[in-house]
C-alpha cells in the first residue's frame, strides 16, 4: 500500500471520526452532566437527516435545508425532554434504557409512517461538489473536506463553550458533581434542558451533514448510536475532549482497519480466506480496541470523575 | 409466612397457566410455537436477571451465550451428532466457557463500562458467526431434525417440546433462586450493595461474580439449544446486539429485583409484540409509548404490579 | 379484493390470541388465502414495499380474484429476522390457514421458512429470493420462484464484462453469503484478471477507504453487488470520488428501489436483470403504467416479479378449476406457467426456477425526470441456472 493511499485513508478516517464526534458530543454531555443514558440519541441523528432531506427538497437547496432542519431538530429534542426524559433523570440507568428504547421504537416507526420506507436523497450543495487534487493522481471530494472542516470547527466551538464560558463552567461542574451545583443555587433543570437540546441539535447537524453522502433510510441511527457509545466510553464519560479524541481514533480504526486488515492477513493465510477473515476481523476491530482499552483503563482514556 | 406465599403466588400461577396452556385453547401449532419462543427467551432472561438482580452485572452481550448454545447444535448437527446427551453438555460448556473467558476481563470493570465491554464481546461473537461460511454465514443454517433424546425423536412432538421448555424454565428458575439464597448468593448480593464492605469482611467479590456470570452463560446456552430446536434454524441475527437489548428489556420490564419478573417480562414482550403486530403494521407506535408508561408508572416492573395494586387499595 | 388485514379481520384475530377457540370455529370460506411475506421494518423495508405493491397490483388487475377465487392477503412482516419470520409464517399457516405463501425478499428469510411451509405441503412461491440451495440438490416439489437463481444474475454481469473485452476488473461485495455468491457467479463467466476482491461489512456507511483503493488500482471496470442502502451510499460516493469514468457493473445495486435516492449519481451505471421497466410488451406496459398511477414511483424487479407471481397463481388455480386440495394437479398447473409475463417469455425448468433471458441494463433518466433501468442488450438467452442438473425432481 502506497503512502498516498494511506494518507487518503487517514483523511477518510478522520472525516468519519468527526461525524461520529458530532453525535457522541451530545451523548457524552447528557450522560456526563445528567447521568442519563439516552438510547434515543441515534434517532435524533436520523431525524436530522430526514428533516434535512425534506427541507432541502421543499426549498430546493441544501443550505436552506440545513438552516431549517437545525431549529426543528432542537425543538424536537426539547419536546422529547419535556414529555419523557425529564421524568427519568432521577431514575436508575436501567429504567432510562428501557424508556428511551421505547422512544426509539416510536420515533423509528413514526418516521417510517411519515416518510415511507424508500431511502431519501439530499442534493449536494453546488459549492461543494467535485474533487480537489491533493496529490498527483489522487482526488479527494470537496464535500468530505467540508465535513472535516465543519466537524473540527464545531469541536473548537464546543471547546470554547465548555472551557471558556459560564455555562461551560456549570456544565463541567455538573459533570463532576451535579448535586453540588444544584446546591449552589443553579437552576439545574434549565441547565439540563439546555445541554439536552444542544446535544439533540448536534446530532441533528451530524445527520444533515451526512445526508448527501449517506443514504437517508429507516434504522440509520442504530449503527451510529452504538459507535457513538463506543466513542464516549473509550473517551471517558462526560469528557468532550475524550469524546473528540476517541471519535477520531474509532474513525481511524474503522477505516484503516478495513483497508489494511486483509493485506495483513495475507501474510498468514491464502489470499481468498485472508480477504474474508481480514474483513471479519476488521468489523470487530473497534470492539476489540474498546475491550482492550477498558481492560487496561476501566474508566476510559480521559475520566472526568475521580474517585 | 403469608407474605412468602403471596410472593410466590404470582410465579406459580403463571407457570401453572403455561402448563395448562395447550388445553386452554393454545394447543394449535402456531400458538405453541409462540409460547415455546416466549418460554425459551424467558429462560435466557432469568439467567440474565440472576446476574443483573443478584450481582448488578448489566450485560448487553447475553445473546452471545444464547448464540453459543444454538451454534453448538448447528456445528454438531453438521458433524452428524444430534443426541441430546452430547449436544446439551457441549452447548452448555461452550456458552459457560465463553462467559468465563470474557467475564474474566469484563468483570474488572463496572457500571456502563461493563455494559459496553459485554457489548463488545457480543459483537465479536456476532461477526465470528457471520463469517462461518461453512455453517451458512449470514444466511444461517437450517436444521433438518431436532435434537434426539436417547435416540428417540420425542422433541419433534409439540406437546413434549412445550413441556421440555417449561421444565427447563422451571429448573433454571429454581437453580437461580437456590443459588441466590445460598451463602454464595448472599456474598453476591452484599457485594452488589457495597463492594467495599464485602472486601472489608475479607471476601473478594471477583471470583463470586465470575462464577455467577459463567452459570448464567451456561443457562443461556441451554436456552440457545432450545431456541435452535424451536425454530429449526440458526442465524447470526440471534446474536445481534439488538437481541441482547431485547433480553435486557424483558428483565427490566418484568422487574429487576425478582427472578420470576424476567418470566413475566419475556411473556409480556413476546405476546404483546405478537398481539399488537396483528392490530396494525405500525404497532411500534403503540408498543414504544407502552414501554415508556411502564417505566414511569410500574416502578417495580410487572412483578411488582400486584403489590402496587394492593398497596394502592390499602392506601385508598 | 379483501385484504385481510390491519384493523379489520386481523384485529379480530388479535383478540383471538386471547380467545382461541372462537377463531378455530370460524368456517373455512370459499376463496384463496395468500400469506405475503415482505420485509416492512428497517433499512430494507423499501424492497418489501415494492414486492407487496407489485403483488397487490396483480391481484387488482385480476379483479381481486386468483383463478376465479376471491383473494385474502395476510401480510407478514418478516422484520428481516429469521426467527420472527418462522413464528409469523407458522401462525399464518396454522391459524389463518393460508393456501400459498408468496413473496420473500431475502434468501436468509426464505431458508428459514422453507421447512415450516413445505412440510405442511403448502406451495411456497418466492418472488425474489432465489438461493442456490434450493436450485440443485435441495430443490423442493413445493417450492417455485418467479425470479431467478441469484448466481445467474451475477454471471450475466461476468458475461457482459467478458463481451465488452474488459481485462482487469475490481470486485467489491458485502462480506456475507450472498456477497460471496456474487463473486462466484461473476467469476464463472468472466475470464480476465480480477485485480482485487474487497469484502466490506454489511452495515458499512462509508466507502471512502475502498474507493481510494479502486482509484489506485485503475481497473477497466468495477463489479459490485450492494443491495439497498449500501448501494445508495456507494453509488453517490463513487460519483463524488470522480470514479464514474470507470464502468460501474453491478447487480441489485442500481434498481428502481434505490434510484429515487441515487438519481443523477447513478446515470449510465450498469446492472443485469431478466426484466426492466422499459420492456416493450403489452403486459409490461400495462403493469408499469398502472403501477405508477397507483403508487407514484417506478416499479422495480421486486414489484415486477411479484406481479408475475400473482399471474402465475391465477393461471394455476384456473387450470385446476379452484380445487386447491389436489396438490399433484396444482403442482402440474404451476409448472405449466401458463401466463403472460411482464418479461415476455417465461417458463420453469425442472427445478422450478425460471428459464429466461437476461439483459444488460443501464440507468437512464426519463423525460418526466424519473429514473429507471433500461435494457441495453440481451446477454444470455433461455438461460438455465447452473444447479438445475443436480435437482432430482423429475
Amino acid at each position: 500500500m502506497s503512502t498516498q493511499l494511506l494518507l487518503v485513508q487517514a483523511l477518510n478516517g478522520l472525516q468519519f471520526g468527526v461525524l461520529l464526534f458530532l453525535v457522541a458530543a451530545g451523548l457524552t454531555l447528557v450522560f456526563g452532566v445528567m447521568d442519563f443514558i439516552n438510547l434515543a440519541h441515534g434517532v435524533q441523528y436520523m431525524l436530522g437527516a430526514y428533516l434535512g432531506a425534506s427541507f432541502a427538497a421543499w426549498t430546493g437547496g441544501f443550505w436552506a435545508g440545513l438552516v431549517l432542519a437545525l431549529p426543528v431538530a432542537l425543538a424536537c429534542g426539547l419536546v422529547l425532554e419535556v414529555l419523557v426524559f425529564r421524568h427519568l433523570y432521577d431514575r436508575d440507568h436501567l429504567s432510562q434504557v428501557l424508556a428511551t428504547f421505547g422512544v426509539i421504537l416510536f420515533l423509528n416507526q413514526a418516521l417510517r409512517a411519515i416518510w415511507g420506507t424508500a431511502p431519501l436523497q439530499v442534493p449536494m450543495p453546488e459549492l461543494l461538489t467535485g474533487g480537489i487534487t491533493l496529490m498527483p493522481g489522487l482526488q479527494y471530494p470537496v464535500y468530505r473536506l467540508a465535513i472535516l472542516g465543519a466537524g473540527l470547527a464545531t469541536a473548537g466551538l464546543l471547546w470554547l463553550l465548555v472551557e471558556r464560558t459560564r455555562v461551560g463552567a456549570l456544565v463541567r461542574a455538573g459533570a463532576t458533581n451535579a448535586p453540588m451545583v444544584a446546591a449552589l443555587g443553579v437552576d439545574i433543570r434549565r441547565l439540563f434542558m439546555l445541554v439536552f437540546g444542544f446535544g439533540a441539535m448536534l446530532a441533528g447537524f451530524a445527520g444533515v451533514m451526512a445526508a448527501p453522502i449517506l443514504s437517508v433510510e429507516p434504522g440509520m441511527g442504530d449503527t451510529v448510536l452504538i459507535l457513538a457509545f463506543v466513542v464516549i466510553v473509550i473517551g471517558g464519560i462526560g469528557s468532550v475532549r475524550g469524546a473528540f479524541l476517541a471519535a477520531l481514533l474509532v474513525g481511524l480504526i474503522e477505516t484503516l482497519g478495513r483497508s489494511l486488515m486483509p493485506d495483513l492477513m495475507r501474510l498468514f493465510l491464502a489470499p481468498s480466506p485472508a480477504r474474508q477473515a481480514g474483513a471479519a476481523i476488521a468489523s470487530m476491530l473497534v470492539y476489540i480496541a474498546m475491550a482492550a482499552i477498558l481492560a487496561v483503563r476501566p474508566q476510559g482514556l480521559f475520566p472526568v470523575r475521580t474517585g | 409466612m403469608r407474605t412468602r406465599i403471596r410472593e410466590s403466588a404470582l410465579p406459580l400461577l403463571v407457570l401453572a397457566l403455561l402448563a395448562a396452556a395447550p388445553f386452554l385453547g393454545f394447543g394449535e401449532g402456531w400458538a405453541m410455537t409462540l409460547l415455546a419462543r416466549a418460554m425459551i427467551l424467558a429462560m435466557a432472561a432469568v439467567s440474565l436477571s440472576f446476574i443483573l438482580g443478584g450481582a448488578g452485572l448489566i450485560s448487553l452481550g447475553h445473546a452471545a451465550m444464547l448464540g453459543f448454545g444454538a451454534y453448538a447444535v448447528v456445528i454438531l448437527d453438521d458433524a452428524g451428532i444430534t443426541e441430546a446427551a452430547v449436544v446439551v453438555p457441549v452447548a452448555v460448556a461452550a456458552a459457560a466457557s465463553f462467559a468465563l473467558l470474557t467475564g474474566a476481563v469484563a468483570i474488572r470493570t463496572s457500571g456502563v463500562h461493563f455494559i459496553m465491554i459485554t457489548l463488545a464481546f457480543g459483537q465479536m461473537a456476532f461477526f465470528t458467526a457471520a463469517s462461518l461460511a461453512g455453517y451458512g454465514g449470514d444466511d444461517g443454517y437450517t436444521l433438518y431434525s431436532r435434537t434426539s433424546l436417547g435416540g428417540t425423536r420425542w422433541l419433534e412432538d409439540r406437546l413434549v417440546f412445550h413441556y421440555a421448555c417449561l421444565g427447563l424454565l422451571v429448573l433454571s428458575l429454581l437453580l437461580c433462586r437456590m443459588l441466590l439464597a445460598s451463602r454464595f448468593g448472599r456474598v453476591l448480593r452484599a457485594a452488589k450493595e457495597s463492594s467495599l464492605r464485602v472486601r472489608a469482611v475479607g471476601f473478594d467479590p471477583y471470583p463470586y461474580r465470575l462464577v455467577a456470570y459463567g452459570i448464567a452463560g451456561g443457562i443461556a446456552g441451554l436456552a440457545g439449544v432450545m431456541l435452535a430446536n424451536a425454530t429449526e434454524f440458526v442465524a447470526p441475527s440471534y446474536i445481534a446486539w439488538q437481541r441482547s437489548g431485547d433480553l435486557l428489556f424483558m428483565v427490566i420490564l418484568g422487574g429487576v429485583g425478582s427472578l420470576h419478573g424476567a418470566v413475566l417480562g419475556a411473556l409480556a414482550f413476546v405476546l404483546v409484540e405478537e398481539w399488537l403486530g396483528h392490530i396494525t403494521e405500525h404497532w411500534r407506535l403503540i408498543f414504544g409509548p407502552l414501554l415508556i408508561l411502564a417505566v414511569l408508572f410500574l416502578r417495580g416492573g410487572l412483578a411488582g404490579l400486584p403489590a402496587q395494586l394492593l398497596g394502592a387499595r390499602n392506601r385508598g | 379484493m379483501m385484504t385481510i388485514g390491519r384493523r379489520g379481520v386481523l384485529g379480530g384475530v388479535a383478540a383471538g390470541v386471547l380467545a382461541m377457540p372462537a377463531i378455530r370455529a370460524r368456517a373455512q370460506q370459499q376463496g384463496v388465502k395468500i400469506g405475503l411475506v415482505a420485509v416492512q421494518t428497517g433499512p430494507q423495508a423499501a424492497l418489501g414495499t415494492q414486492l407487496r405493491d407489485g403483488f397487490l397490483l396483480g391481484v387488482k388487475h385480476l379483479d381481486g380474484k386468483l383463478g376465479g377465487l376471491a383473494v385474502q392477503v395476510v401480510d407478514i412482516d418478516d422484520e428481516l429476522r429469521p426467527e420472527v419470520a418462522v413464528t409469523k409464517t407458522r401462525a399464518a399457516l396454522e391459524r389463518d390457514k393460508v393456501d400459498f405463501v408468496v413473496g420473500v425478499v431475502f434468501s436468509n428469510i426464505l431458508q428459514a421458512i422453507m421447512r415450516p411451509v413445505t412440510e405442511t405441503n403448502t406451495f411456497l412461491i418466492s418472488t425474489n429470493a432465489g438461493p442456490s440451495t434450493f436450485a440443485g440438490r435441495g430443490c423442493n416439489p413445493f417450492f417455485f420462484t418467479t425470479s431467478y437463481n441469484n448466481d445467474q444474475v451475477h454471471s450475466v454481469m461476468g458475461q457482459a464484462a467478458q463481451d465488452e473485452g474488459y481485462k482487469r476488473v475490481f470486485i467489491m461485495v458485502p462480506n456475507y453469503q450472498a456477497g460471496r455468491d456474487a463473486v462466484h457467479g461473476f467469476k464463472s463467466r468472466f475470464k480476465g484478471e480480477v485485480v482485487d476482491e474487497v469484502y466490506v461489512p454489511l452495515n458499512q456507511l462509508d466507502f471512502s477507504a475502498e474507493l481510494a483503493r479502486i482509484a489506485a488500482a485503475k481497473p477497466d471496470a468495477l463489479f459490485t453487488f450492494m443491495p439497498g442502502g449500501l448501494g445508495v451510499n456507494l453509488v453517490r460516493q463513487y460519483r463524488q470520488a470522480g470514479l464514474a469514468n470507470i464502468p460501474f457493473l453491478s447487480t441489485f445495486t442500481v434498481d428502481e428501489a434505490t434510484l429515487p435516492a441515487q438519481q443523477d449519481a447513478a446515470l449510465g451505471f450498469f446492472s443485469a436483470a431478466p426484466w426492466a421497466p422499459n420492456m416493450d410488451n403489452e403486459q409490461n406496459r400495462r403493469f408499469v403504467r398502472d403501477f405508477e398511477a397507483a403508487h407514484n414511483y417506478v416499479p422495480g424487479s421486486y414489484a415486477a416479479q411479484a406481479y408475475d407471481g400473482a399471474m402465475l397463481l391465477d393461471s394455476a388455480i384456473r387450470r385446476v378449476k379452484g380445487n386447491l386440495a389436489d396438490k399433484q394437479a396444482l403442482r402440474a398447473a404451476l409448472e405449466a406457467a401458463d401466463f403472460r409475463s411482464v418479461r415476455g417469455n417465461f417458463k420453469f425448468g425442472t427445478n422450478h426456477y425460471p428459464v429466461q433471458d437476461f439483459w444488460l441494463c443501464k440507468v437512464a433518466k426519463r423525460p418526466d425526470g424519473k429514473f429507471q433501468t433500461e435494457t441495453v442488450r440481451k446477454v444470455l438467452e433461455n438461460n438455465v441456472d447452473p444447479f438445475a442438473a443436480e435437482c432430482r425432481l423429475r
